[in-house]
């Protein structure tokens, strides 16, 4: 038998547009914890995608080896019956069923169509006494915290008699104690002969746990290599960020004026766990014709703190947002749009559009008042007012009654951002602007800004794209796990900085490179 | 809209792009056209002025209620309690003369802010309190059916001959007494014909001339005038059958106010956009800094106003208030309002259809019994037809994705 359990060999995945993954290998070595690190992006989920059978075999190229042997993979189940097992950052559990119908959901012992209900639960508890939970397998699930949620999820793993567990960033929901709690069960399982490959932005995790470490970047592999005392967090920090500039991006100076939002100790919770702060007690201010770059990591809180500024989530918020020296209550989006803060959504297709509707529909949604009078809408007006704006933003479209789920991606964000143009925004939020859009859109968007900031407009960009935010911010927040972890010049910003202070480290100083 | 389409393009060209987006409206209409030429074919009585005259009678009820629960649907909403709210509304505007004096003026004001606080009701546990309206509506059917049985304690209530003019009475004359018999036209209707033609004209120039101001394209002269004569060769027939008969009765009256009124709401002002948005995409309408509550709220009252004007011209052509009334017409309205065009998931749905649409279910209802096809027979085509005609919106939008 070979060293590795598991082989990935040259696999490439396109979609449309994008090669996710370009000959991206991956060797893991038998009960071995494997880290598979990288940026957003940069290809972890969906190399286990192909891992686990979600993209058919077919459907990228390349081969999977598995003990040796290769593996030809058309479904979930397929993975599963090879010893392979996923469990996704998303969990996958059916709240109102209890721990034993969840673990044995799609796999029944059944006779006839009959469950085995004893042998079920006998086997549950054999399982959850593994994953050290302690509820009682007739527990149901939203009685579970989110931590003993995860242990279910393993446990469900477990009883496909999976030889390969992967794990996609299962701490990013879990405070300390469930984290750590998470980390041991992991090694126990190690102990249990169990292959993990451990997906993770918290490089103090990865450090702790990881036997081998594999850095992917733009849907490459980097490099990989054990994890020992040589290995220290800059080495891998250096690993997934060393791209050079590939885009060119517009840079133009630009003049800040007056502070035009100021945001004093914002404390937000999670709706979803009223027990968690998503924000923690930031304060940040935005200054008029600035672009002002937000970076962080997936579940960094960016998204979190603009939508709970503009009225769109949280719960139990506290601290103040003055908006031109005064202090306003925002309690609704629409509060914030009428106080001149608008906030342009990461999913535009899922919260930005109303996709039945046409263009001047889109556009004139939030500012019917600024059209209407007595006789109702002016209809006239209307098109009028699209007419403005689409061409002003060079949106491509036949006709104004185009209906915008026939649009492409860049176009459509256009007729996003020209709603909020047409709300005559003194903060304009945009949270992921480019995202999915091809590269002369983005460029045109990245003209859009310049132009708006100009204007006196104050922007705020929300990016996973750290060239991007390099490229066009004239300050740049870093946030990590809800906190602002630092303020950056652009001048003095560089990739590896970013990542240091998103990835919750503190960078060296020049001294103490020097000393290395 | 085919006045809103690029000059630039041949007519021919303008016209498909119409049809492709309208195409859901065009279908029911030519739908109904063609089972109205069916049934001409097969009956002699069907195409008479009376029997027409009848056939908006019956649809009258059903056509405003449809108004209303276009909103609703449109918001992603239902409404099961309009057949139930009928019922009680039918029971307090035929109640409050019968049994305490009040005049009918009054009586059926009261009746609409009754329909009013139903739909206050209902639209708070929507909105405010997050209760789907399925469940809200449905509690509120049991709850109205209750009520009913309360205030009419079993027992019918006859209304007076007057009130059931609402439902059943025309329009009197205004110079020439006519009669069906002597084919002079009923001079009212014909007034109020050219009324409406006049207004239509108006409208359209106006419009017109508001787009050449704004120096936008308008439709070719050819195709203006051709949509024009269309239109009015349309509005004419409509009043030449009832101005045949007896002339316009109230009930279609009150229809054509409602269904005026809504029409305006849902294309021209911001809360019919709203409702639109809500309905195509809650989550970008809360974002737009939509306010989506209170919309939701208006929603179901105009959904209960609507409920009492529905009950007061059922009952009126009833002649009484009974404990059984409205049973099951939710579903009728409902259907009328899909057939026309309204999509189930939300987002889409025009009054001008559903008034079609219970126009269609009420045409193969009136066509059926003249050719003496059973209950049974019935009740199977009209669920047939629903069946049908979402199938064909559906494959007809996969077709167009």
């Amino acid at each position: 038998m070979s060293e590795y359990i598991l082989e990935m060999q040259e696999i490439v995945k396109e979609f449309p547009g994008v090669k996710a993954l370009d000959n991206v290998n991956l060797k893991v070595k038998r009960g071995e914890i494997h880290a598979l690190v990288g940026e957003n992006g940069a290809g972890k989920s969906t190399l286990m995608k192909v891992l686990s059978g979600v993209y058919p075999y077919g459907k990228y190229t390349g081969q999977i080896l598995i003990n040796g042997v290769e593996q030809r993979f058309n479904t979930i189940k397929d993975s599963e019956a090879a010893g392979v097992g996923i469990i996704y950052q998303e969990l996958t559990l059916v709240k109102q069923m209890n721990i034993c119908e969840n673990i044995f959901l799609g796999s029944e012992f059944e006779k006839f169509g009959v469950i085995d209900w004893n042998r079920a639960m006998a086997e549950t508890n054999r399982l959850i006494k593994e994953v050290g939970l302690s509820s009682g397998p007739d527990t149901r699930i939203v009685n579970l915290g989110i931590g003993k949620q995860q242990l279910v999820e393993i446990a469900k793993a477990l009883s496909k008699n999976i030889k390969i567990l992967i794990l996609d960033e299962p701490t990013a929901a879990l405070n300390e104690t469930d984290s750590e709690n998470l980390l041991s069960i992991i090694k126990a399982l190690k102990k249990e002969g169990i292959t993990c490959i451990y997906i993770s932005h918290k490089l103090k995790e990865v450090k702790a746990i990881a036997d081998t470490i594999t850095i992917l970047r733009d849907g490459r592999t980097i490099e990989s290599y054990p994890n020992n005392e040589l290995v220290d967090q800059s080495k891998i920090i250096t690993g997934m960020v060393g791209r050079e500039l590939k885009q060119l991006f517009p840079r133009q100076e630009h003049t800040p004026g007056d502070v035009v939002l100021e945001v004093k100790n914002w404390n937000v919770y999670n709706p979803e766990l009223p027990d968690r702060k998503a924000i923690d007690n930031v304060s940040f201010n935005a200054r008029k014709g600035e672009i002002l770059g937000v970076a962080g990591l997936m579940g960094s809180g960016r998204t979190e703190l603009m939508m709970s500024l503009f009225g769109a989530y949280g719960i139990n918020k506290t601290g103040e947002i003055i908006i031109d020296n005064e202090l306003v209550k925002v309690k609704e989006p629409r509060d914030a749009i009428e106080k001149g803060l608008c906030y342009l959504s990461e999913d535009r297709k899922k919260t930005g559009l109303v996709l039945m509707m046409d263009i001047k529909e889109n556009i004139t949604l939030s500012n019917l008042n600024k059209i209407s009078n007595i006789m109702g809408i002016n209809e006239n007006e209307e098109i009028k007012a699209a007419n403005e704006y689409v061409k002003a933003l060079k949106i491509k479209t036949p006709s104004i009654e185009q209906k915008v789920k026939n649009l492409s991606g860049g176009n459509q964000q256009k007729v996003v951002i020209a709603k909020w143009l047409m709300a005559k925004p003194k903060v304009l939020v945009l949270d992921e602007p480019t995202r999915g859009i091809d590269v002369g859109a983005k460029f045109e968007i990245y003209n859009i800004m310049n132009k708006l900031a100009d204007q006196g407009v104050s922007i705020i960009m929300i990016s996973s794209e750290l060239p991007e935010v390099l490229g066009m911010s004239d300050r740049i927040l870093v946030m990590h796990e809800g906190k602002i972890s630092t303020e950056l010049d652009w001048k003095d910003a560089d990739q590896e900085t970013i990542m240091y202070y998103a990835t919750g480290q503190q960078p060296r100083t020049l001294k103490e490179l020097e000393e290395v | 809209m085919i006045s809103k389409v690029k000059s630039e393009q041949s007519p021919i060209e303008i016209i498909k792009l119409s049809l492709r987006n309208n195409f859901r409206q065009y279908t029911m209409f030519i739908a109904l056209i063609g089972i109205m030429i069916i049934f001409s074919a097969l009956s002699d009585f069907f195409l008479t002025p009376r029997n027409l005259s009848t056939l908006f009678l019956q649809t009258a009820h059903i056509a405003v209620l449809a108004c209303g629960v276009v909103l609703v649907i449109v918001a992603g909403h239902i409404d099961l309690s309009i057949g139930a709210l009928v019922g009680f509304t039918g029971a307090v505007v035929a109640i409050l003369p019968a049994r305490f004096g009040i005049g009918i003026i009054p009586s059926i004001i009261i009746t609409i802010a009754v329909g009013a606080l139903v739909g206050l009701w209902q639209g708070y546990w929507v909105a405010y309190r997050e209760v789907p309206a399925f469940i809200v509506t449905l509690a509120g059917m049991m709850i109205l059916n209750g009520l009913l049985l309360g205030v009419t304690k079993g027992e019918t209530v006859a209304t007076s001959g007057v009130f059931n003019k609402i439902g059943g009475g025309y329009l009197p004359n205004l110079f020439i007494q006519s009669t069906p018999r002597d084919m002079i036209p009923h001079d009212t209707t014909v007034i109020i014909g050219l009324l409406v033609i006049g207004a239509y004209l108006w409208m359209e120039f106006s419009r017109r001339k508001e787009r050449i101001k704004y120096g936008f394209d308008i439709l070719p002269m050819s195709l203006f005038i051709t949509k024009i004569v269309l239109v009015i060769a349309l509005i004419s027939a409509i009043f030449s059958v009832m101005a045949l008969y007896l002339g316009i009765p109230y009930s279609i009256l009150i229809l054509m106010l409602v269904g005026s009124l809504y029409t305006f709401l849902t294309t021209k002002t911001t809360f019919g956009r709203h409702v639109y948005a809500i309905g195509g995409n809650k989550e970008a309408a809360k974002l737009s800094g939509i306010n989506i509550k209170q919309r939701t709220l208006w929603i179901f009252i105009s959904s209960g106003i609507l409920g009492a004007i529905g009950g007061i011209i059922y009952t009126a052509r009833v002649g009484s208030a009974a404990a059984s009334a409205g049973v099951g017409m939710e579903l009728d309205v409902i259907a009328a309002a899909i057939i026309g065009g309204t999509s189930t998931l939300g987002g889409e749905g025009t009054i001008i259809g559903a008034i079609i649409g219970a126009l269609v279910m009420s045409t193969l209802n009136n066509g059926m019994l003249l050719l003496d096809v059973g209950t049974t027979q019935r009740l199977i085509v009209r669920g047939l037809v629903l069946l049908i005609a979402v199938w064909i919106d559906i494959s007809s939008r996969k077709k167009g994705a």
